[in-house]
Formats: C-alpha cells, sequence, structure tokens
C-alpha cells in the first residue's frame, strides 16, 4: 500500500508546477531579524532524542526502581503494571491482527527511545516535565521490562536504551514520503 | 426543523417541470418553485396585520468592542469530548450542521489538545529554528509581524477525524460530530520558507522536528519539502491574531496535511536528517491495517466531502430542499460533487460555489424535491488530482477497521418516510 516511488515523484512534480511563482522560484527575502544564537542545544528543555540515542542525557535505571516510580505516577491513568486506566493502556500481550487487535507499547511501538522521550516532555500530565532524568530512564526500563524486552536489573541509560530492539521495530510502511535508508 | 401533518400534499410536486430526474434532484428546481411559490402566495388570504415589533419603538443595545453572536445562536457551540480525568486531553468538534459558506468562525474552529491550551504571553514567546543549519536563529513575535505576510484559506483536518466511521454500527448523532474534527479558516502569516532561508538550511537536511510550547512540548517531524512548498508561520485566523487554542501566538500552517502537524504554540525547528520517531508519529497517527503492518507518515488527507444540511437528527417536510455539504481535499481543488438520493444507484452533480480553491473547505448545494419517498443521501467528492471518495466497504476492504485515523468514506443519511434522518452504513 506504500506509494511507489515513481508516483511520489510524479506528485511532486505536479506539486511544483502548480506552485505560485513567489513560493516556486521567488523567494520573499525577510528583514533578517532573527537573532544568532551560540549552540543552542545545551539549553533546551527536551533536546530531540532520536532512534540513535542522540539527545539522550546523562542518568540512569533500572525497572526495579521504575515500577515505584510508576506505582507512584502513572497508575491513576496507566493502571497497574501499564493495563487498565483511562489514559491509554501501555502494555498489551495482544495481538496486532485479527478482529480485535491491541496495539500498545509492547506490540506497537517501534523504538524505545520514543517512551523516553514521551515521557519526560509530558508526563505526569498533570505535571509535565518534573521527573528527573533517572526516574525517567527507571520508568522506561519498567515498560521495557513489562514489554519482555529487558530483565528487572537491567541498566538503562543513554548507551543501552538506543540499542534495545522494540518487537514491532519493523511494523511500519512509510506513505507519503520515500524511506530513507538507516 | 418542526414535522407537518402529512395532509393535502400535492400529488404533483411543485416545480419539477416534466421529464425532470426522476431522483427529484434538479439544479433548476428553486428557479421553477419559485415561481410556484410565488403564485400559491398571492392567491391565499394573508392577514395584513403584523404582530407588534417592538425593537421598532425602544432604542437597541449599545455598542460592543467585540461582537457576539445572538443570544438565540447560543446553541452553536463546538462538542466538547474530553478525557475526564484530564479535561485538558480531548477535542471540541465544530458544528458543522449549523454552519453555512466555507469559513468556520475562529471560535468554532475544532480543538484538538494533548494537555490543554497555553496562555502565552506573545512577548514571552521565541521561536528557534536550530539543527542543521548555518546558523541557529531565534525569532520574537515582533520580529516575524515585520516579515513579509501571505494570506490564505485552508482547512485544518485531524487525522482522527470521522473515527467514528470504523465503528461496527453508524453513530447517530449530528453531522458535525461525526465529522467536525475540519474546520477552515483564512491565515495570514510569513512564509517558512523564508525563515528556512535566513537560517540558511544544510544541504543534507530532510525533516523538520517541530515542538510547542503546551504541557506537553508536542513533537512531531515534517518533511522538509512540504516546509519549503506552502507551510505558513502563522500568526492571523480570519483576520485577527490566533486564539489561543489555535496555537496563538504562533501555530504552523501544513496545507492540506494532517492536522498534528499544523503545530500550535510552535517554539522551535530543528532541521534533521530523520524523523525524530516521537511519540506522535510512532504510537498515534499511525494505522493500523489488517496484515499486522502499520502505514506511517499518512500526511495527506485524502478526499472527503459530506451533507451537512440537512443533518441526522433533521425531520423534513416535503417538497422543496437544498442539500448542503462541504468538500475538501488535502491533493488539491474539489474537482465535482456528485449527490445520490437513492443509496450510489445514480448521482447528480451538484453546483460548487466559487471559490474552489486548494486544500480548503468547498460548499456544494443541489436542490432535491422530495416527494415522501425512502431515501438514501451521498455525497461524493473527487479532487484534481484524480481521487475519488471511496464506498464505506471498499475503504473497510482496504484497510480493515483497526487504523483509527484517516477515515474518508462516503457519508449515507437515510431519510424514512416519516421524513427522519438518520447515520447509515449503505
Amino acid at each position: 500500500m506504500s506509494m511507489p516511488e515513481s508516483r511520489y515523484v510524479a506528485v511532486l512534480l505536479l506539486m511544483t508546477l502548480a506552485l505560485p511563482a513567489a513560493a516556486a522560484g521567488g523567494k520573499i527575502a525577510g528583514p533578517n531579524l532573527g537573532q544568532v544564537l551560540p549552540n543552542t542545544e545545551a539549553a533546551l528543555p527536551y533536546p530531540s532524542i532520536y532512534p540513535d540515542g542522540r539527545g539522550l542525557p546523562a542518568g540512569h535505571g533500572n525497572a526495579v526502581d521504575g515500577r515505584k516510580v510508576y506505582d507512584a505516577q502513572c497508575t491513576a491513568c496507566h493502571g497497574s503494571a501499564g493495563r487498565g486506566g483511562s489514559g491509554g493502556q501501555l502494555i498489551s500481550h495482544g495481538p496486532l491482527t485479527g478482529p480485535e487487535p491491541d496495539p500498545a507499547v509492547d506490540n506497537y511501538w517501534p523504538f524505545a527511545t520514543t517512551l523516553f522521550d514521551f515521557t519526560r516532555r509530558a508526563m505526569p500530565m498533570t505535571a509535565p516535565g518534573t521527573l528527573s532524568n533517572d526516574e525517567v530512564y527507571a520508568v522506561t526500563a519498567y515498560l521495557l521490562n513489562l514489554s519482555g524486552v529487558i530483565g528487572e536489573n537491567d541498566d538503562i541509560n543513554a548507551e543501552t536504551l538506543p540499542k534495545i530492539r522494540m518487537p514491532n521495530r519493523d511494523g511500519f510502511v512509510w506513505i507519503d514520503v520515500p524511506k530513507s535508508p538507516r | 426543523m418542526t414535522r407537518r401533518k402529512k395532509i393535502s400534499t400535492p400529488t404533483i410536486p411543485t416545480g419539477v417541470a416534466p421529464g425532470a430526474n426522476p431522483s427529484g434532484l434538479n439544479r433548476r428546481a428553486f428557479l421553477q418553485g419559485g415561481l410556484a411559490l410565488t403564485a400559491a402566495t398571492t392567491g391565499g388570504k394573508l392577514s395584513a396585520a403584523e404582530p407588534p415589533l417592538p425593537w421598532l419603538h425602544t432604542p437597541g443595545a449599545p455598542l460592543t468592542n467585540y461582537g457576539q453572536p445572538s443570544e438565540q445562536e447560543r446553541k452553536v457551540i463546538r462538542w466538547i469530548t474530553p478525557n475526564r480525568q484530564v479535561p485538558g486531553n480531548g477535542v471540541s468538534w465544530t458544528p458543522l450542521h449549523e454552519l453555512e459558506g466555507i469559513i468556520t468562525p475562529s471560535g468554532l474552529h475544532f480543538e484538538r489538545h494533548h494537555n490543554g491550551v497555553p496562555q502565552i504571553p506573545a512577548d514571552q514567546h521565541r521561536l528557534l529554528v536550530h539543527g542543521l543549519t548555518q546558523r541557529a536563529l531565534s525569532f520574537s513575535i515582533a520580529d516575524l509581524l515585520r516579515y513579509p505576510l501571505r494570506t490564505r484559506l485552508a482547512f485544518i483536518e485531524c487525522g482522527g477525524n470521522s473515527n467514528a466511521g470504523w465503528n461496527l454500527e453508524p453513530l447517530q448523532t449530528k453531522a458535525g460530530y461525526l465529522h467536525g474534527m475540519a474546520s477552515c479558516s483564512e491565515w495570514t502569516g510569513v512564509p517558512l520558507s523564508t525563515i528556512l532561508d535566513e537560517a540558511g538550511v544544510a544541504p543534507e537536511a530532510r525533516w523538520l522536528v517541530l515542538e510547542g510550547a503546551d504541557a506537553i512540548a508536542m513533537n512531531v517531524s515534517l518533511p522538509l519539502h512540504k516546509a519549503t512548498d506552502d507551510c505558513l508561520l502563522a500568526l492571523y485566523q480570519n483576520g485577527e491574531r490566533l486564539r489561543p487554542e489555535n496555537g496563538y501566538p504562533l501555530r504552523l500552517l501544513v496545507p492540506g496535511w494532517e492536522g498534528v502537524l499544523n503545530v500550535k504554540w510552535l517554539r522551535r525547528i530543528e532541521l534533521s536528517r530523520e524523523p525524530v520517531m516521537a511519540r506522535n508519529e510512532t504510537s498515534r497517527y499511525t494505522e493500523l491495517q489488517p496484515d499486522g503492518k502499520a502505514r506511517q507518515f499518512t500526511f495527506v488527507m485524502g478526499v472527503k466531502s459530506l451533507i451537512t444540511t440537512p443533518s441526522p437528527g433533521a425531520v423534513l417536510s416535503r417538497g422543496l430542499h437544498e442539500l448542503r455539504g462541504l468538500a475538501w481535499s488535502g491533493h488539491g481543488r474539489i474537482k465535482k460533487v456528485e449527490i445520490s438520493v437513492n443509496g450510489g444507484k445514480t448521482w447528480t452533480q451538484a453546483e460548487l460555489q466559487t471559490p474552489v480553491l486548494p486544500q480548503c473547505f468547498t460548499r456544494f448545494r443541489l436542490p432535491w424535491q422530495w416527494r415522501g419517498q425512502a431515501a438514501v443521501l451521498k455525497s461524493r467528492a473527487t479532487d484534481e488530482a484524480g481521487n475519488v471518495q471511496p464506498e464505506r466497504t471498499k475503504l473497510i476492504a482496504e484497510r480493515g477497521r483497526a487504523g483509527y485515523f484517516h477515515y474518508n468514506a462516503i457519508v449515507a443519511w437515510a431519510l424514512d418516510s416519516d421524513g427522519e434522518l438518520s447515520h447509515v452504513y449503505a
């Protein structure tokens, strides 16, 4: 079902031909008011975290510690051990096919780094961004342990997290943009 | 609409010329019907005495700083479906069935927030552009307001709009509460390409990672080719500065692409080689298919249309009606909209109200004589790229029912012989 590359190129070509002149060729110059900053990444509250681990901060944690964080911070919305609650089921143990597919972190999420990134910037929803990096690593480890991809004492940090291969890593087909080699 | 007694219904429908479309669809019906109606009115006995009109004899209300809709239109509101534990995480739907034309009033533009609406002082907001650029730049809102501005109309549609269509049973609610996670505004802002040129995009950059200033710091990735094509750093909506719930003081407009990319409260753009694989482009806004694989980066909103008047819940009386609706496509302009009153057996082309603009709501209308027969009303849109809105059975045969996002099938309203309208799969 992915768009063949030739069709993609054809669509791009059509879009280019349909562009108004100002956007297609004639660039719209601005007054150059942007303030030039030195290296900004260090100052960001949430640097982007890529699947290869770029952007991950110092710190570490394991599932044993993570369970304590989870039970204190997460169960109200996500239920015990990632099941139940109104905030979206985190752990499924269910199938992705059949009449009632049940996607969740363990069987659907393609990258472990996403779990760290989203937890750090968005959770808990009543006070996002308040967990320490160690707590985020730990709760990430707990969910990865519940997902069956790490042991409960495995140390999760900037080195080990991107090496974890999620079960559904290859389960996605890019539709509107060609997949670049990784 | 109130139900009328079914008495003295004319056996020959008013305004249908001999040989007219037997379905009752006739683009000239209003002209003919209008003449017939005039004759009937002048022939009847009308009292000349009007009821008292007190507003003719008392001074009206004083001037106001900011106008509001009539008190009598207070029912025309967004319908809110929140997460009860987190009230700022949810949706409010545009009441498409109450509106006309193609512009959604700013206060009725749909909302999808992940953790509430931040109240951001404009003078404290900055836009950071960095990553694979020659220089990292920071812009204030006052800076951006000095840049050359461009204005265009565009719809924004949540990727999850119309998702009740995947349900096994048709949800019985009004048109806007099924399909109103789509709205259309006039947007004014700085072309994103201008700002990217100033930063100097490195040749190896292929993606932008966008980040909002809300309480999930919502992040998502956008291909560079779209960013330099037609995206706007939007500052104004329908002539005034953005509403807080639409991203004040700055949002991105990504014409025709799924709503989540139109990042509200935009605070950061990072140029990169690859997508960041954020939660909202992996675990959400992807579509699980029957084979267990998921569609990802399904950016373009497919061609869609629906009849907004009448809408489920309405009760029709016999006679001449105008079927009215909206069509749109992320692929470009709407080329045509066809209407069927017999469940898709035959189709009649509706009139498209100009202007017909790319990635914009298009209003369609078609007169219809309802003679009291059971009917199934459908609209089917075709866009200029040749995409045709699919029947629901075809969409589900291709995608299954678990994908949740990007539902754009033909919408059917059934009319029974009592004139009651309901949502059906047909």
